[in-house]
């Protein structure tokens, strides 16, 4: 009994790792345009269906596709904050809200339209199969595995991009104080810029990951938003190394509700999620 | 005073007066389908109404309105159907459950803010709409119609039904307009306008910004909760998905609102006055339908944020329905003399 357990204790932490992807783009859109960014997981969804696209059309191996959208997902990134976001951002937040919001519905649609509401997945080949046996019943597969150690490191990476690279620290000014960060002669706009081509690198990465985790289909963006957003306001705003624990958090919980049906699965986390707000706002490893 | 732009908004206001004798007669005066359809609007009307005072006035843009709607038609449900409660009575009921998960939802959402709140909002509506789908009582995940003998209670003849049905969606959106209206000219809505065009501003010459949004947080619910019961009694089901519909009681509410003017009183009108008007012609184009209605939202947004109002009131110079406390003549005088 002990060991079913801990097996689910295993996976929900594991699946923490997948929720800590979904959520680290956001947690740096968030963090420096102080915007939440509402079409975030219908982006993480339709990165699931350009690699769709070359691993099916062009027969690439998945490792090789995420490596290839990286850089285009950068462009996307860059490119919509400085032409479209731009636009709205600063004067009233309703507006980004309601254009984000808007995107979300653009892109859901237009998925449904492009590839029918068939759910879909990329295969993994064998790092989907291959599992490692603890004994006594615990066990987990490799793919669960690496995921988690790319969220660790994927952390890491940006962690140190933000408080010890160049570019971070005129990240940081920008998110401080705009007008004095362009009285200082940084320019705030393509700071917002590459900030965002950077948050949508991750969104990339979390699209390698989840794809061959499991299903996706158009509709499935607005859950990942929610739960990327649960990990980071259960991390703590801002916090990066938070949001692993928010991600771990929200894994567990859905994991102990899994072992009733899909509903409680998902309820239990929203729960999980509504509890923390209500006892500690200001999330478990709040940074400022 | 007889300038153009006074004789259009004259004739503007003239028109109203005459759309809302129109409007309360309606059974009497179209087909059974135009009843049906005007019936759908007024619900409509109502939840854009509602989304455009709290988005557009209270600086709260919640993406889970459906949430007070999908609870409203749980709770008419059960008053009426399972425990026998007086339909009409039901109707209001489902009003004050909406009125009490406001309250706590509010206490938690209020902790977050701006597009956070957003987000926490739709949190809450996706929870509740799990949560409905584990009662079993309610048909579960799949749902349950309404019983004949609920739907018969508001008259045998089906003219007569959808008649009984079309006055009480007219009669919510009639008290939904006129409490909108009294409460943006009052003390509150003048501070809420004020809100609306500088928060800081606003509150530095003593607004009580908390109060009047808490004030419009938890006045929506009870309105939506009871659009949620008269919605029910046209689709005569409850089902999770289709009782709490993001699609079509947040999504489509709120670009009917930006696309006619968010931030007026008017704007939600003639939003959803536009969007049945071309839905009979974007109706057979699928999920392209949303596409190009969220395009136009966006390209509102970047061209003219007040949306069509806002377009048309340049050119008019005043609103339709006089909403803001003018400044008297003299006033007016001493200031340019």
């Amino acid at each position: 009994m002990l060991a079913v357990w801990i097996n689910e204790l295993l996976q929900g932490v594991l699946l923490g790792g997948l929720y800590t992807l979904f959520a680290m783009g956001l947690s740096l859109s968030a963090g420096v345009m102080r915007f939440v960014n509402i079409a975030h997981g219908d982006f993480i969804v339709l990165a699931c269906y350009a690699l769709l696209l070359l691993t099916t059309a062009l027969g690439l191996n998945p490792v090789i596709a995420t490596l290839i959208v990286l850089p285009i997902a950068f462009l996307f990134g860059f490119v919509l904050q400085r032409f479209l976001l731009q636009r709205v951002v600063g004067e009233n937040v309703l507006l980004v809200i309601l254009v984000t919001f808007a995107l979300s519905i653009i892109i859901e649609n237009g998925l449904l339209e492009g590839f029918g509401a068939d759910p879909e997945k990329i295969s993994g080949g064998w790092m989907e199969t291959a599992t490692v046996a603890l004994g006594d019943g615990i066990n987990f597969g490799v793919f669960q595995g690496i995921t988690f150690v790319a969220a660790v490191v994927l952390v890491a990476v940006l962690d140190l991009l933000l408080y010890r690279t160049g570019i971070g620290a005129k990240i940081r000014a920008v998110s401080d104080d705009v007008a004095a960060a362009d009285l200082i002669g940084l320019s705030s706009v393509r700071i917002y810029a590459i900030a965002m081509g950077i948050s949508f690198v991750t969104i990339a990465i979390a699209a390698g990951f989840v794809s061959i985790w499991t299903n996706f289909d158009p509709a499935a963006g607005p859950t990942r938003l929610l739960i990327a957003f649960e990990v980071i306001v259960l991390g703590g705003l801002g916090s990066l190394w938070g949001s692993l624990a928010g991600g771990i958090v929200l894994g567990i919980a859905q994991a102990i509700g899994g072992q009733f049906d899909i509903a409680w699965q998902i309820m239990a986390g929203h729960i999980v999620f509504l509890v923390v707000l209500a006892l500690r706002p200001q999330g478990l490893f709040p940074k400022y | 005073m007889a300038s153009p732009a006074n004789l259009i908004l004259n004739g503007g206001r003239a028109a109203l007066v005459a759309a809302v004798v129109v409007m309360a007669a309606t059974p009497w005066l179209f087909s059974a389908t135009h009843v049906v359809l005007l019936t759908e609007f007024m619900s409509m009307l109502v939840l854009a109404i509602m989304w455009n005072l709290l988005a557009g006035y209270a600086d709260i843009v919640t993406v889970g309105q459906h949430a007070y709607v999908g609870v409203g038609a749980y709770a008419f449900f059960g008053f009426a159907a399972l425990w026998g409660v007086n339909p009409y009575l039901s109707i209001l009921l489902a009003g004050i459950v909406a009125f009490a998960i406001a309250v706590p939802t509010m206490l938690l959402v209020f902790r977050l803010r701006t597009a956070y709140l957003a987000i926490g909002t739709w949190v809450v509506a996706e929870l509740l709409m799990l949560a409905a789908g584990k009662l079993s009582a309610w048909g579960g995940g799949s749902g349950t119609s309404v019983p004949i003998s609920i739907i018969l209670y508001f008259g045998r003849a089906r003219d007569v039904r959808l008649a009984t049905i079309y006055w009480l969606a007219f009669g919510l959106a009639a008290s939904a307009m006129s409490v909108t209206y009294f409460l943006l000219r009052s003390r509150i809505g003048i501070g809420l306008t004020a809100m609306r065009d500088n928060e800081e501003g606003a509150a530095a010459i003593g607004v009580n910004i908390t109060f009047a949004r808490i004030l419009c947080f938890l006045g929506t619910a009870p309105f939506l909760g009871m659009a949620g019961a008269i919605i029910t009694l046209q689709k005569l089901r409850v089902a999770p998905p289709a009782s709490f519909s993001i699609t079509d009681w947040t999504v489509l509410i709120i670009f009917n609102v930006v696309i006619g003017g968010i931030g007026s009183f008017e704007g939600p009108i003639i939003g959803t006055i536009v969007y049945f008007v071309l839905r009979q012609y974007l109706a057979d184009l699928g999920a392209w339908h949303l596409i190009i209605l969220g395009t136009v939202s966006i390209a509102v947004i970047l061209i003219e944020k007040r949306g069509l109002w806002g377009l048309v009131r340049r050119l008019l110079g005043d609103d339709l329905i006089p909403i803001a406390h003018k400044p008297s003549a003299m006033l007016t005088k001493q200031h340019t003399g």
